[in-house]
């Protein structure tokens, strides 16, 4: 299967009064043709940091510092900014957070989604608009047409996010990144929408799923990367990762959503904080907060080893643990 | 929407003849005799009392007002007193020169403030960014008349490019407009840049490069007409305000408009002169404030009332 997105050690960060915080370090990961991958990890740990790397959109003064973005087999770091944009919208796009305030208040739900035809292809009015309703209709947006005429203010938290959705596959990309694409709508909606997301991943796009929800993670990823404080902790298989977490910080994780099987009336919780950037401690950055920290972790970082079935994970004990 | 509309202005309307109350009220509060002045030191009393009933002055307030706002409504807002013309008339004479002055500087404070505003946000914290902040500070905090001075020394005293006041040709009406609209056009490059920072860290901003929007397809599609909401209505109260009559202005640079008007109408103690041009300037402020609700309306669909479903 091709990989359509290939991230090899990229680390970006950002300056500050106290040297350069490193906020995506040292990360890889690819993304299938064809499958949803997650990243998971608290708020802060690097997640939408690496997703706006890959578009090319980290905000000024954050930069990317070294590493490789392969799209489809181009290299996008370095890459020329007019070429860079040529491929934004149309061979890559991304869902944002918020649906309400992602979508511009002044211009028309129609032009917004058409606006990626009329940037990316010579295609006339009519077309252009014929193709927006088209698409809209696609993700479920009922009369498509009359909704083209509306402001964003006038439509409801889900049929936003449903045009956001419109908007970024309207070129149909190889590559989405969703970043926390349920995290502002109800339930209901949120169900629609990864019923959505599925679908169009079927259709052949490789969708980088980000988010901090272990629900949606397990509903719907193929393959789920485990992100804290910048460094990817844990990789697997979706079903490998639920079943056999070996990261402290996954199980952590696991613990603290509470499950419809479990009982239990106390949800846990991982004590502590994400690391300041500029104050990471020696050694695993997870070590002060982690209940299974021995001696050789506040040493060194340790690197990323392969557990079997292609399950990576970045922790001596667990090593150890394995190994016995 | 109409009743919107119909609405504002019934209430800009409420507050015109609030105003002319206003006014008129003050107008007589105000002690000394306007008759008495008007006749000269030498006026014996029976002249003075005769006059005085003559123009309706010995008539109770509420009866003068009441007279005067129904005059009004026919076109009619009496005669001045020092120059014994219609005040209309003497409004419509000097009416045009304000207007072109006012729209002279307008033009130059819009044009200058936009472009130096989008400038200063797009590079933000480069020298260009500092001069022209720097140069649009200059502009609020110099008063009129001494930027009138400067302008007046540089560009007709030393380099006699231009007349140094009066109204020759249209090229009398640029230091004046000038110096009128430096202020405004300060303002608004302050404006446009605080504004544009803040829409370009807008989430939607990142949806438009996201879609493959270079720089200036992001500032004119996305950025500028939201960042234009706040930036009209300063442009409209401007505007109305500058129409109103710049005083020192027209008086520095011997324009004959609504605010030299006044400014004879006070010294003379010219009632009916003076109600009228303060009523002339009330009516335009508001009228501007009118515009700048109806076309943040136009530019914020939110604010229209209507809602589709």
């Amino acid at each position: 299967m091709r990989n359509i997105l290939e991230v090899r050690h990229l680390c970006a960060g950002f300056p500050t009064l106290k040297g350069e915080a490193v906020a995506v370090n040292d990360v890889s990961l690819t993304v299938p043709e064809g499958k949803i991958v997650g990243l998971v990890g608290e708020s802060g740990c690097g997640k939408s940091m690496t997703a706006r790397a890959v578009m090319g959109l980290i905000r000024y003064p954050g930069r990317v510092i070294s590493g490789s973005i392969l799209l489809d087999g181009r290299e996008l770091v370095g890459m020329p900014k007019k070429e860079k944009r040529a491929l934004r919208g149309s061979e890559m796009s991304m869902i944002f957070q918020e649906p309400m305030t992602s979508l511009n208040p002044v211009m028309k739900v129609g032009r917004q989604v058409e606006e990626a035809i009329r940037i990316h292809e010579k295609v006339t009015a009519e077309e252009a608009a014929r193709r927006s309703v088209e698409i809209l209709t696609k993700v479920g947006v009922p009369e498509a047409k009359k909704r083209c005429l509306c402001y964003p203010h006038q439509l409801s938290g889900g049929l936003r996010q449903r045009v956001m959705i419109a908007m970024a596959m309207i070129l149909g990309p190889r590559l989405l990144i969703a970043d926390e694409p349920t995290t502002a709508l109800d339930v209901t909606v949120e169900a629609q929408i990864l019923q959505l997301m599925r679908t169009l991943s079927s259709g052949g796009t490789g969708i980088l799923l980000i988010s901090h929800d272990l629900g949606v993670i397990a509903q719907l990823c193929d393959h789920v990367y485990v992100m804290y404080a910048g460094r990817i902790v844990e990789s697997a298989d979706v079903n490998e990762l639920f079943d056999r977490p070996l990261h402290p910080y996954t199980r952590g994780l696991l613990n603290s959503v509470r499950s419809l099987r479990g009982g239990g009336d106390v949800l846990d919780t991982i004590p502590g904080a994400v690391p300041n950037l500029t104050r990471m401690p020696a050694g695993c950055g997870f070590s002060p907060r982690c209940p299974e920290r021995c001696d050789e972790c506040v040493m060194d970082v340790p690197g990323l080893v392969d557990m079997g079935n292609g399950h990576l994970v970045r922790c001596r004990p667990a090593e150890g643990e394995e190994a016995k | 929407m109409l009743n919107h509309v119909l609405r504002r202005f019934f209430q800009a309307f409420l507050v015109l003849i609030l105003v002319a109350l206003l006014i008129f009220l003050m107008l007589r509060v105000v002690p000394g005799n306007p008759i008495a002045t008007m006749m000269g030191e030498h006026a014996n009393a029976a002249a003075i009392e005769r006059m005085t009933s003559e123009l309706g002055l010995d008539q109770p307030i509420p009866v003068q007002f009441f007279r005067y706002i129904l005059n009004a409504l026919r076109g009619d807002f009496g005669t001045s007193y020092s120059m014994g013309k219609p005040v209309d008339r003497l409004i419509r004479t000097a009416f045009p020169n304000t207007l072109i002055l006012a729209l002279c500087a307008a033009l130059f404070a819009w044009v200058v403030g936009i472009v130096c505003g989008t400038i200063s946000a797009v590079r933000k914290n480069s020298v260009l960014d500092r001069l022209f902040m720097g140069f649009s500070l200059l502009g609020v905090s110099v008063p009129v008349f001494m930027a009138a001075m400067i302008l007046q020394y540089v560009f007709a005293y030393h380099l006699h490019w231009l007349d140094i006041s009066g109204v020759k040709s249209w090229k009398s009406f640029i230091l004046p407009a000038v110096a009128l609209g430096w202020n405004s056009a300060g303002s608004i490059s302050r404006l446009v840049r605080s504004t544009l920072l803040e829409i370009l860290q807008a989430d939607y901003i990142d949806t438009a490069r996201a879609k493959g929007r270079g720089q200036a397809g992001v500032l004119i599609f996305h950025a500028m007409r939201n960042a234009m909401l706040p930036v009209v209505t300063m442009m409209a109260l401007q505007l109305s305000s500058l129409l109103s009559g710049a005083v020192i202005t027209e008086s520095i640079f011997a324009v004959n408009g609504i605010g030299r008007l006044a400014v004879q109408a006070i010294e003379g103690r010219d009632i009916p002169l003076l109600q009228g041009t303060a009523l002339f300037s009330t009516a335009l402020v508001i009228l501007g404030n009118l515009t700048a609700d109806l076309l943040y309306g136009v530019l914020d669909p939110r604010i229209r009332k209507e809602v589709v479903r």
